[in-house]
C-alpha cells in the first residue's frame, strides 16, 4: 500500500466512525440495538461504564436494584414479557457472581439476557488480584455464549454478536465481561448489527417432508393431543397453534412456560401437565394415540417416569433445538424448525376435524377433579382462606389480563392452576430453574417492560424474604407492581412433601414471620393484610384499583396441599387427587 | 438403559475460541463420561480447529453429546463415528539410557522388529518415537520396561474418518 491509499483510507474511516472511550461504546452498543432500560449495581470495575450511563441519561434509564441477583431476574421479567433482550450489568468479583443464579435461570428457561460484567485490568487477570473472579469460566454452563472483552476495538463487534446470540433460535442469556484497560481505551467506533454466524444456525429450516409426515400421522389419529410449550411464545406462533387447534379439532394441553399462548378459556385447551398440572391431560396423555409435542422438552416434570410415559402413543416433536429430539422421549417425528413456519406449513395439511368423544373424556376428567380438588380449592367452605380463592379474586378484577409473575413453590403451582390467561406473555415464573425469589425483581422487569398491563406478582412468604430488598427499586423507580404474598407461614411445597414423604417430620419449613405490612409501609408502599374471608373481595379489588405499587398479604391455610400430583418417579397416569 | 458401550470417536469442528475446551469438556463432566482420550488441532480448513475425543459410551448417547456440542456457538459441526469408521493411530516417546543401546542387544531387535524410529541419540539418553494402534505401543512399552525407561508418553489418539465430513461446503454455504 502506497502512502496515498494509507491516507485516504484513514480517512474513510475517519468518516464513519469516532474515537471513544471503550465504556462510552458500550452505552452506544446498547442504544443502538434499542435498549431502553438495564438493570445493574455499580463497582470498582464497571465504574467507567456507569459514568457513560451518567452522561447519557434520558437516552438509556439504568435501574439500581438492590442486588445483582435482582437486576438478573429484573432483567429476564423484561425479556418474558416483551420479547426483547433483557439486559443487567454488575461489577466483577461479587457483582458478576450474584447474577449467576438468574442467568442460570434464563439458560433452562430460554430467556434472551445480556449480561455485562467488569473485570479486572487486563495485565492482572490471573493475578487473584481485587475481586478478581474467572466469571467466563463461572458462567461457561449456564449461558448460551459468553466472552471477555480485553481490547476496546472488540467491543461493538462482539456487543453485536451478544445481542444476536441471545435473541436469536432458542434464546439464552450470553454474558459478556470487560476488563477495566477495554472501558477506559478509545477505539473507533462503528456499529454493525450482527446477521449470521457461521458455525450457528439459529433456525433450521423447516423441512417439508417432516411436516408432510406429520401431518399424515395427524390425520390418521384418532385421539390426537398436543402439548406445547413456551417455543410458542418464543416464536410467537400463538396464532398458528390455534389454528391448528382448531381446524383438526385437537385438544391442547401446556407447560408452565406454556401457559397463556392459548386462552384458558378456549375450548380446547384441557390445561396444564405436569406434577401440579389437571387430571385430565396427565391420565390421558397415557391414552392418546399421537402426542403432538410443541416448542416443549419433555421435562422430568411434565413427563414423570419416562419408562411409562405416552407409551402406547405416536411421537411428533416440533422444535427449534435439535438436541431436544429424542432427548428424553423418542420422536417418530420430529419436525426441526421455527414454530411459527412449522406451524404454518402444517395448517393446509390438515384435514377438519372434531374429536368429540375424545373431547368429551378429557371434560369428564375435568369433572372428576374439579369435584375433588377444583371446587375445594376455588369455592372453600372451610375458615382458613384458600390461595386458589386469591386466584379467583384477582382473575375477577382482571377479567384474566393481567401477567402473572410467580414465585417458587405452593403458590406458584396454584397460581398456575388457577389464574385465567387471556393474554399471551403473561405466565411470568421460574420453570426450569425453581428460583425462590424470582417473582419480585421479575416482576419489576415486566412492569417496566410494559408499563400498559397489570402485572401481578404471586409470591410465598419464603420467596418473598429471598429479594424482599427490591422494594427498595420499586420504591425508588416507582414501578406499580402488585404483589401479593401468599403467607401460610410455611415453606408450604417443601413441607408438603414433608407430610406426604417424610411422615409430617417438618424440618425446617416452619417460618416465623415479620410484619410484612410494616416493611412494605417502610419503602412507602401502600400495603395491606388479609386474614378474613370477607375481605378479600375487596382488598383485590382495592389493590387492583390502585394506581401505584400496592402490597397485599393473605394469610392463607397454613397446611393446604396442592393437588393433583405426580409423586417423583410415578407414571403420569398415577396422578393423585388427593 | 442397558445399551451396549463402545468406543466413539467425536470429531468436532470449532472455530479457535479460549473458552470452547471448557465447554466441551463441561459437556462431558456433566454426564460423568470419561474422556479417553482429547486431542486438538488445526484442521484441513484454514482457521477451522478439529476435536477428537474418543468416549465409551453408548450409541445413543453419542448422538445426544453431539447435539449438545452442536448446539454451542462456536462448534461448526461435530460428528461421531465407531473405530470401523475411522482410520485411527496413537503415538509415543520413550526416552532410555543410551548405555542400554549398547548393553542391551534385545533392544536394537526391538527397535527394528517394531517399525519404531530413533529421534535422537547423546551421550545420555536416547529417544524412540512410535506410532500405531494401542495394543502395538503397550506391547512395545512392555518390551522396552524390562530394561527400564527413564520417560514414557502416549498421545491421545488422531483419527480421520472414512466418510466425508463436508465442513468446508457448509462455510461456502454461509458466505453466499
Ligand atoms: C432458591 C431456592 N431454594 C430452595 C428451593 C426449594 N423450595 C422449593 S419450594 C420451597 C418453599 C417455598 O416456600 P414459600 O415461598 O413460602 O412458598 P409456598 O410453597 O409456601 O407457597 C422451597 C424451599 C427453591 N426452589 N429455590
Ligand atoms: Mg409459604
Amino acid at each position: 500500500m502506497d502512502d496515498t491509499q494509507t491516507i485516504k483510507q484513514h480517512k474513510k474511516v475517519a468518516a464513519t466512525t469516532e474515537r471513544i472511550t471503550g465504556s462510552e461504546a458500550v452505552i452506544r452498543c446498547l442504544i443502538e440495538e434499542g435498549v431502553d432500560v438495564l438493570y445493574g449495581y455499580p463497582g470498582g470495575a464497571i465504574m467507567p461504564v456507569y459514568d457513560e450511563i451518567y452522561k447519557y441519561q434520558g437516552k438509556i434509564h439504568h435501574v439500581l436494584t438492590r442486588h445483582e441477583q435482582g437486576a438478573a431476574h429484573a432483567a429476564q421479567g423484561y425479556a418474558r414479557i416483551s420479547g426483547k433482550v433483557g439486559v443487567a450489568m454488575a461489577t466483577s468479583g461479587p457483582g458478576a457472581t450474584n447474577l449467576i443464579t438468574g442467568i442460570a435461570d434464563a439458560q433452562i428457561d430460554s430467556t434472551p439476557l445480556v449480561c455485562i460484567t467488569g473485570q479486572v485490568f487486563s495485565h492482572l487477570l490471573g493475578s487473584d488480584a481485587f475481586q478478581e473472579t474467572d466469571i467466563v469460566g463461572i458462567s461457561t454452563p449456564v449461558t448460551k455464549w459468553n466472552c471477555q472483552i480485553t481490547k476496546a476495538s472488540e467491543i461493538p463487534e462482539i456487543l453485536a454478536k451478544a445481542f444476536y446470540i441471545a435473541k436469536s433460535g432458542r434464546p439464552g442469556p450470553v454474558l459478556i465481561d470487560i476488563t477495566k484497560d477495554a472501558q477506559v481505551s478509545e477505539l473507533d467506533f462503528q456499529y454493525k448489527k450482527c446477521t449470521g454466524i457461521r458455525s450457528y444456525n439459529a433456525v433450521p429450516k423447516t423441512k417439508p417432508e417432516a411436516v408432510t409426515a406429520a401431518a399424515n400421522l395427524i390425520n390418521s389419529a384418532k385421539k390426537p393431543m398436543i402439548v406445547w410449550g413456551q417455543g410458542v411464545i418464543l416464536g410467537e406462533a400463538e396464532n398458528e397453534l390455534k389454528a391448528v387447534m382448531e381446524k383438526a379439532g385437537i385438544p391442547a394441553a401446556w407447560t408452565i412456560l406454556g401457559a397463556s399462548a392459548i386462552s384458558t378459556s378456549h375450548p380446547l385447551n384441557i390445561g396444564m401437565v405436569g406434577m401440579h398440572g389437571n387430571y385430565a391431560p396427565n391420565k390421558l396423555t397415557n391414552e392418546c394415540d399421537v402426542l403432538i409435542a410443541i416448542g416443549m422438552r419433555f421435562d422430568d416434570r411434565v413427563t414423570g417416569n419416562l419408562a411409562t410415559y405416552a407409551k402406547q402413543a405416536k411421537i411428533v416433536h416440533f422444535d427449534i433445538d435439535p438436541a431436544e429430539i429424542d432427548k428424553n422421549v423418542k420422536t417418530d417425528i420430529a419436525v426441526i424448525g421455527d414454530a411459527k413456519d412449522s406451524l404454518a406449513q402444517l395448517l393446509p395439511l390438515l384435514n377438519e376435524n372434531k374429536h368429540e368423544a375424545w373431547l368429551q373424556e378429557f371434560k369428564d376428567l375435568y369433572q372428576v377433579e374439579f369435584e375433588q380438588v377444583i371446587k375445594h380449592d376455588i369455592h372453600p367452605e372451610k375458615e382458613g382462606l384458600t390461595m386458589g380463592e386469591v386466584l379467583k379474586q384477582i382473575n375477577i378484577e382482571t377479567e384474566g389480563k393481567a401477567a402473572i409473575v410467580s414465585d417458587v413453590g405452593q403458590h406458584q403451582m396454584i397460581a398456575c392452576r388457577y389464574a385465567d390467561f387471556n393474554v399471551t406473555k403473561s405466565n411470568i415464573t421460574s420453570g426450569g430453574l425453581g428460583t425462590m425469589g424470582f417473582a419480585l425483581p421479575a416482576a419489576i422487569g415486566a412492569k417496566m417492560a410494559a408499563p400498559e398491563r397489570e402485572v401481578v406478582a404471586i409470591i410465598g412468604d419464603g420467596g418473598y424474604q429471598m429479594n424482599i430488598q427490591e422494594l427498595g427499586t420499586i420504591f425508588q423507580q416507582q414501578v406499580p407492581v402488585k404483589i401479593v404474598v401468599l403467607n401460610n407461614e410455611f415453606l408450604g411445597m417443601v413441607r408438603q412433601w414433608q407430610q406426604l414423604f417424610f411422615d409430617k417430620r417438618y424440618a425446617s419449613t416452619e417460618m416465623v414471620n415479620p410484619d410484612f405490612v410494616t416493611i412494605a409501609k417502610g419503602y412507602h408502599i401502600e400495603a395491606k393484610k388479609v386474614v378474613k374471608r370477607e375481605e378479600l373481595a375487596d382488598a383485590v379489588k382495592e389493590m387492583i384499583a390502585s394506581k401505584n405499587s400496592y402490597f397485599l398479604e393473605v394469610c392463607v391455610e397454613k397446611e393446604d396441599n396442592v393437588f393433583p400430583m405426580i409423586p417423583t418417579g410415578a407414571s403420569v397416569s398415577d396422578v393423585r387427587l388427593s | 438403559m442397558s445399551e451396549e458401550k463402545k468406543s466413539y470417536t467425536i470429531s468436532i469442528y470449532t472455530e479457535n475460541n479460549i473458552g470452547l475446551l471448557n465447554r466441551v469438556s463441561a459437556i462431558f463432566q456433566r454426564r460423568h463420561i470419561n474422556i479417553e482420550s482429547l486431542t486438538t488441532s488445526q484442521s484441513e480448513i484454514e482457521g477451522v480447529n478439529r476435536f477428537v475425543i474418543v468416549v465409551n459410551i453408548s450409541e445413543s448417547q453419542a448422538k445426544k453429546i453431539v447435539g449438545q456440542f452442536e448446539k454451542q456457538i462456536e462448534v461448526i459441526k461435530a460428528y461421531y463415528h465407531t473405530e470401523d469408521e475411522t482410520i485411527f493411530t496413537e503415538s509415543c516417546m520413550f526416552k532410555i539410557k543410551s548405555e542400554l543401546l549398547f548393553e542391551e542387544p534385545q533392544i536394537q531387535n526391538i527397535i527394528k522388529e517394531s517399525n519404531t524410529r530413533i529421534v535422537t541419540v547423546n551421550k545420555e539418553f536416547f529417544v524412540l518415537e512410535k506410532s500405531g494402534r494401542r495394543h502395538e505401543i503397550e506391547a512395545l512399552r512392555r518390551d522396552l520396561n524390562v530394561f527400564g525407561i527413564m520417560q514414557f508418553v502416549r498421545s491421545g489418539r488422531i483419527a480421520v474418518t472414512k466418510d466425508e465430513m463436508k465442513i468446508t461446503e457448509m462455510l461456502a454455504a454461509f458466505n453466499n
